[in-house]
């Protein structure tokens, strides 16, 4: 029943996606600014300060596509999207883009009507264990209690990580992720498993952070990224190639700080991405200065890394598999040329 | 017959009261001292907690200690409960709107005031018009401020308010539909209740917020907010419906049978006989279902309007700020539990008002 639901939604929503959505960029330019969907508040990738300002990895997705088609990083509305909600939300025209911690995967790829546009943050499932264990690796954690989120993709990794590894555990399922980091605080559990992006924040959240540590083994793969709808390539590769110029800008070591000085740069990569020489701008359809815009507001993946999560927050999460390619990491964009 | 026995002794000296109601027996006194011993326990360390080693003031997470609660999250933060987005140049209007409420509703509990009739109309039909300018703006030079910008207290309000102003009329028509002699009436207001309360609110909004823009042309689209007032207003129609219904069955054929055999039409019947009874007898029915609604306006944060503990939720999720969900849901509580007791404080006071001996 739920599958023929399920299908009969998204057939429903193909029909939409595929007749009515043609020129997104045009409407996002006569509209005069761009509906970005983001999470409800998830620390560091998409979640609100003080003054009610959006800030995140996530929200900088959102602020660098408007950089790059207005000029102006301000020009997004956010909309606010539970997990279940975000997907219906860019088929319907809602949202024009959605960047909201969203794992690539196949399915949502081919089965939705939509598109994803680049990875933003390699995100995996991790371990958090207490320092006076003394464990340095997963491999040892054989007969360990483990706290998790009941029902998650997480618990399914989980048993199939210890299963692969012929090791033994007792779960300990909880409802939120709350209740899961005050067990382990609590010393219900020797191990906390979630996402790692997930972890750092729960590990603030402790009574001493100092006393918990993130062990170094990834055991799911989590791509997030920012997702379009299906059909509209030009729309498709504003939101790519934004996302590419970030990456770019730090392998060339362009920062929002010296993006003004780099413009004399007399390197041929550095010319391109700025707009000095070359017409990249007008290939995307959009203005020429597109990439120092994004730069000059929003700042390279690097700044924007370590503002929200890195060492500039209180996350202080690793680049680690997050760093560029030449640097250990996964990050490779594509030549801007 | 039974022996007549002596009303049971009544005193207020502390030591022979003790005796009669906490230890007259050997399981009474034990409940009692187990009672007393989670007291003791228990209760400083809350006190403690809440009051006497929290921080009450500073700007940032580094001005909390740790070893109490600590409010300043929630002093940093007290603007957003309140107003949510809405920007900070323009909140006068917000408060100027709840204050205007309340000029127009204290004189309707004050019995002197005359013309209470005119009162109600310009609070039911042109409150809602300036209430609706005054929070979007646009219009009379006033900037205009999106319903997304809306947000906390104050969006928890506007929710409670429409749906409580709507959901009563709407409530009795169906109501009286429910139990009229026209059979298509009758089944229309039959499948809509039946349908609305076999459903949870949690489905409607959710069909209102994802499926809806699904079906609707290109370009045509409703405020979400609107949307989910839509949802909760007809929702909470059909439980009102069903609790008006059981105060038409409390009153007596016989008044139906005075009503028309004095000539009255149907709408006379009803508006002047049978429903001044009727209301009355369900007061707590019906305050029942608005407190219910009240709380019930948590639910719009699953389709992502921050409203009271959407916006706690949100700010719970500041980087700069973790740890704090107890001060947070504690406040949110607190705040909740404010209104939800006013309205059944005041629903007690009317009844005693209304009551004309029927007990």
């Amino acid at each position: 029943m739920r599958k023929i639901l399920s299908t009969a939604i998204v057939s429903t929503s193909l029909l939409v996606a595929a007749t009515a959505q043609a020129g997104t960029l045009a409407d996002v330019k006569s509209k005069g600014f761009m509906n970005c969907g983001v999470s409800t508040g998830l620390p560091g990738f998409s979640n609100t300060d003080e003054k009610g300002e959006w800030k995140g990895v996530d929200v900088d997705t959102c602020k660098a596509v408007a950089a790059a088609v207005f000029g102006d990083a301000s020009k997004v509305k956010y909309v606010p999207l539970t997990a279940k909600e975000r997907f219906t939300a860019l088929q319907s025209g809602e949202i024009d883009l959605l960047s909201r911690n969203t794992t690539w995967t196949l399915t949502r790829d081919t089965g939705l009507g939509l598109n994803f546009a680049g990875v933003n943050y390699y995100d995996g499932q991790g371990f958090m264990v207490s320092k006076k264990i003394g464990v340095k690796s997963a491999l040892e954690l054989d007969g360990a209690t483990v706290c998790v989120q009941a029902g998650t993709t997480t618990e399914l990794n989980l048993a199939d990580y210890f299963r692969a590894n012929k090791m033994s555990y007792k779960p300990i399922t909880f409802d939120t992720s709350d209740q899961t980091a005050g067990a382990f605080d609590n010393g219900r559990c020797d191990v906390l498993t979630s996402d790692q992006s997930q972890l750092y924040a729960l590990r603030i959240k402790l009574k001493n952070p100092a006393d918990a540590e993130v062990l170094p083994e990834v055991i799911s793969k989590e791509p997030l990224g920012p997702v379009v709808r299906q059909g509209d390539d030009e729309w498709f590769n504003i939101a790519k190639w934004s996302l590419n110029a970030m990456i770019t800008a730090e392998e060339l070591g362009v920062t929002q700080a010296n993006v003004d000085d780099m413009t004399k740069s007399t390197n041929p990569n550095i010319q391109r991405l700025l707009g000095v020489t070359g017409e990249m701008g007008g290939k995307l359809k959009v203005g020429n200065d597109w990439a120092y815009k994004i730069i000059k507001q929003v700042g390279n993946y690097g700044e924007s890394f370590e503002r929200n999560v890195g060492t500039g927050s209180p996350l202080k999460i690793q680049r680690g598999i997050n760093a560029l390619w030449n640097k250990g990491g996964f990050l490779y964009s594509p030549p801007i040329r | 017959m039974l022996e007549p026995i002596h009303s049971p002794p009544f005193t207020k000296h502390p030591v022979k009261w003790a005796q009669i109601n906490l230890f007259s027996n050997w399981f009474n006194s034990l409940v009692t001292l187990l009672v007393l011993y989670a007291l003791v326990t228990y209760v400083p360390g809350i006190l403690d907690w809440i009051f006497f080693s929290a921080d009450w003031s500073g700007q940032t997470k580094a001005d909390c200690s740790g070893e109490g609660a600590c409010w300043v999250f929630i002093d940093a933060r007290m603007n957003q409960f309140l107003y949510g987005f809405y920007p900070d140049d323009e909140q006068w209007r917000v408060n100027l709107a709840f204050i205007l409420l309340l000029a127009l509703v204290i004189p309707l509990f004050i019995e002197k005031v005359p013309r209470k009739g005119w009162l109600i109309a310009f609070l039911l039909i042109g409150y809602p018009i300036i209430a609706t300018w005054l929070f979007q703006g646009n219009i009379f030079g006033l900037s205009q401020v999106d319903t997304e910008q809306w947000g906390g207290l104050m969006l928890t309000l506007v929710i409670a308010t429409v749906g409580i102003i709507a959901s009563l009329p709407i409530g009795i028509i169906l109501a009286l539909g429910r139990r009229s002699e026209m059979p298509i009436i009758r089944w229309i207001c039959v499948t809509f209740i039946e349908v609305m309360r076999g459903i949870p609110l949690i489905t409607i909004l959710f069909m209102a917020s994802v499926m809806l823009p699904l079906f609707m042309p290109e370009g045509v689209s409703f405020d979400k907010l609107v949307r989910a007032m839509i949802g909760i207003t007809l929702f909470q129609s059909a439980y009102m419906a069903e609790v008006i219904r059981g105060g038409l069955q409390a009153i007596p054929k016989g008044q139906y049978e005075a009503a028309d055999a004095l000539g009255l039409n149907y709408f006379q019947k009803m508006f002047l006989v049978i429903l001044p009874q009727a209301l009355k007898l369900v007061i707590p029915g019906i305050v029942n279902t608005f407190i219910a609604l009240f709380k019930d306006t948590s639910l719009i944060l699953i389709i992502g309007l921050f409203e009271l503990s959407g916006i706690m939720k949100a700010a719970l999720n500041d980087p700069e700020w973790l740890g704090f969900a107890t001060e947070g849901y504690l406040f949110a509580a607190l705040i909740y539990w404010m209104f939800c007791f006013s309205m059944s404080r005041y629903s007690q006071h009317i009844e005693q008002k209304l009551n004309t001996g029927h007990r």
